[in-house]
């Protein structure tokens, strides 16, 4: 058992720090699947019912979603698979030449943080459905903290069960997960479908008239901000922003035959942030307005409803989870893979008592896509431009350098600068992506102009744009 | 013994989605619904592990 669980951390491992070979690419199916299952997960439970809340009208909802979903694609496809397909590296193996070491750790750290508090949000969602059968009080939409113990013992059991298989069975779950895909797809589209009758609308015809007056009014809750068109785009572009603007995906990419797979990003976003979110948000007007995503999915489609939330958030929890553990397990490798697991469960779980993380979750969704954005930057300017301005790419490769200042001060003050806007300027997180994505390239271009004159360099051919152009795979 | 396997499939996916479609045209009640999708649900994952995952996904 444990040979065999070691051979499988193993594996994961293939290709960490070179490019993946010509004989391990793979065709578009792979990416077509893994991008449909992938965004499909137990937090589209909860996005939708948020954007009902956030008073967010018929018209707005549709056309942003259609923008920032079609926005979404394009960076996966235009700006991340391009960089996979040529470099074919992980992101931190890409990032630690660019940054150096030591930054790549602070990286690892505040990746690992997000993963976790991502995590422990599936983990409550999970608890909203696990909670059904024993009649637990279920947080609402005013809660920030714990509402009852009946909910910390739910939560606490739901975070044991998924630590101990993100530890024992990652691969399985991965494979389960693949199964589940296409039945929650038809859960959610069955879910809405069957609770339309409920809320007035009885053909496609009246379907529009009805939306606008019961589902998506245009009328927030009260205490909450009305979202408009631009709120629902740039959310739903930036949801993912991570993934394609701040590069996390060149380590899946990297297996694509070309940088056209990144187009295969269209199944998750048209279903799973497309499709999924308006299904969520007529459960939540057909239940009057409740966001917990087991008694909505409950009320619409019994008891393969409450399995579905319970899936969807362990099937997605299990994976963040591991992927934690491995960012952390990066910076201390000394200490065995099982209990930085352990340790990253434990601090999932605890995350998971506290229901503001899924009652807030536009908000930490669009925070963890603005915090490792810059970094994202730092890799398209590294590779496009900074060849072309006489300087040098993967500066902390070819300088032997454990920590580069430019890529550090540029990845700082980029955060530093948003969180100004938004405190000072009053402007929404959900906006402060585009900004923040110039203002990290240009900062990386001048403080590299600044850093590397200062520092005597050792000529040597490195992986860069010019120098990959020229290869053909 | 594989085209069987896929078939209950299919026919769990198709109970999962196709009473909701009944539902909204008023042709069957929603307790109803909810029974036949358990049941699709159940075919569906009784079945689908068996061949499916066929094909590798890339890694992260």
């Amino acid at each position: 058992m444990k040979k065999k669980l070691t051979q499988q951390l193993d594996s994961i491992d293939e290709y960490e720090r070179e490019p993946i070979p010509q004989s391990k690419l793979k065709g578009i199916k792979s990416f077509v699947g893994m991008y449909a299952g992938e965004h499909v997960a137990g937090t589209e439970f909860v996005i939708g019912p948020l954007f009902v809340i956030h008073g967010v009208s018929a018209s707005d909802l549709f056309m942003g979603l259609l923008a920032g979903n079609l926005l979404a694609i394009l960076s996966w496809a235009l700006l991340c698979a391009p960089i996979a397909v040529k470099a074919r590296l992980t992101l931190y193996y890409q990032l630690e030449k660019i940054c150096g070491r030591y930054l790549v750790s602070g990286y690892n750290i505040v990746n690992a943080l997000m993963f976790c508090f991502l995590a422990g949000s599936m983990i409550a969602v999970s608890a909203t459905a696990v909670g059904i059968p024993f009649d637990i009080a279920m947080p609402d939409l005013n809660d920030w903290y714990p509402n009852s113990a009946g909910w910390i013992i739910t939560v606490l059991c739901v975070g044991i069960v998924i630590t101990a298989v993100a530890i024992l069975g990652y691969e399985q779950i991965s494979r389960f997960a693949n199964v589940c895909a296409p039945w929650m797809v038809l859960v959610f589209i069955a879910a809405a479908f069957a609770v339309m009758p409920r809320l007035g609308i009885t053909s496609l015809g009246n379907f529009w008239e009805v939306a606008q007056a019961k589902i998506w009014t245009g009328v927030p809750a009260e205490g909450y901000s009305k979202f408009t068109f631009c709120h629902v785009m740039f959310f739903a572009w930036f949801a993912n922003m991570a993934m394609h603007i701040g590069m996390a995906d060149l380590s899946i990419l990297r297996y694509a035959k070309k940088w056209q797979y990144g187009f295969s990003s269209a199944t998750g976003m048209f279903v799973g942030h497309f499709m999924a979110w308006i299904a969520s948000g007529i459960l939540c007007a057909a239940a009057n307005g409740d966001v917990a995503p087991g008694p909505i999915a409950y009320n619409s489609a019994g008891i393969a409803g409450v399995i579905c939330v319970i899936i969807a958030g362990w099937t997605t929890a299990n994976p963040t989870i591991y992927r934690a553990g491995l960012a952390i397990q990066s910076i201390i490798p000394q200490v065995r893979r099982w209990k930085v697991t352990l340790m990253v469960g434990l601090v999932t779980t605890i995350a998971a008592f506290f229901p503001a993380l899924v009652m807030r979750l536009l908000d930490f969704v669009a925070l963890y896509g603005l915090v490792l954005m810059p970094m994202g930057a730092i890799i398209f300017i590294d590779f496009y431009i900074i060849p072309k301005l006489g300087l040098r790419s993967n500066y902390a490769s070819e300088t032997n350098s454990p920590f580069n200042i430019a890529a550090a001060v540029t990845w700082i003050a980029t955060l530093f600068f948003c969180l100004f806007l938004n405190f000072y300027q009053g402007v929404d997180i959900f906006f402060l992506g585009l900004p923040g994505w110039f203002i990290a390239a240009a900062l990386y271009i001048i403080m590299s102009k600044l850093y590397q004159r200062k520092t005597t360099v050792q000529p040597q051919t490195e992986l860069s744009a010019d120098t990959l152009n020229s290869v053909k795979y | 013994m594989l085209s069987i396997l896929k078939l209950i499939s299919f026919i769990g996916l198709l109970m999962t989605v196709v009473p909701s479609f009944l539902v909204f045209s008023g042709l069957m009640e929603l307790n109803f619904h909810k029974t036949l999708m358990l049941i699709g649900t159940l075919l569906w994952f009784f079945t689908a592990p068996f061949w499916m995952n066929r094909q590798e996904q890339p890694q992260n």
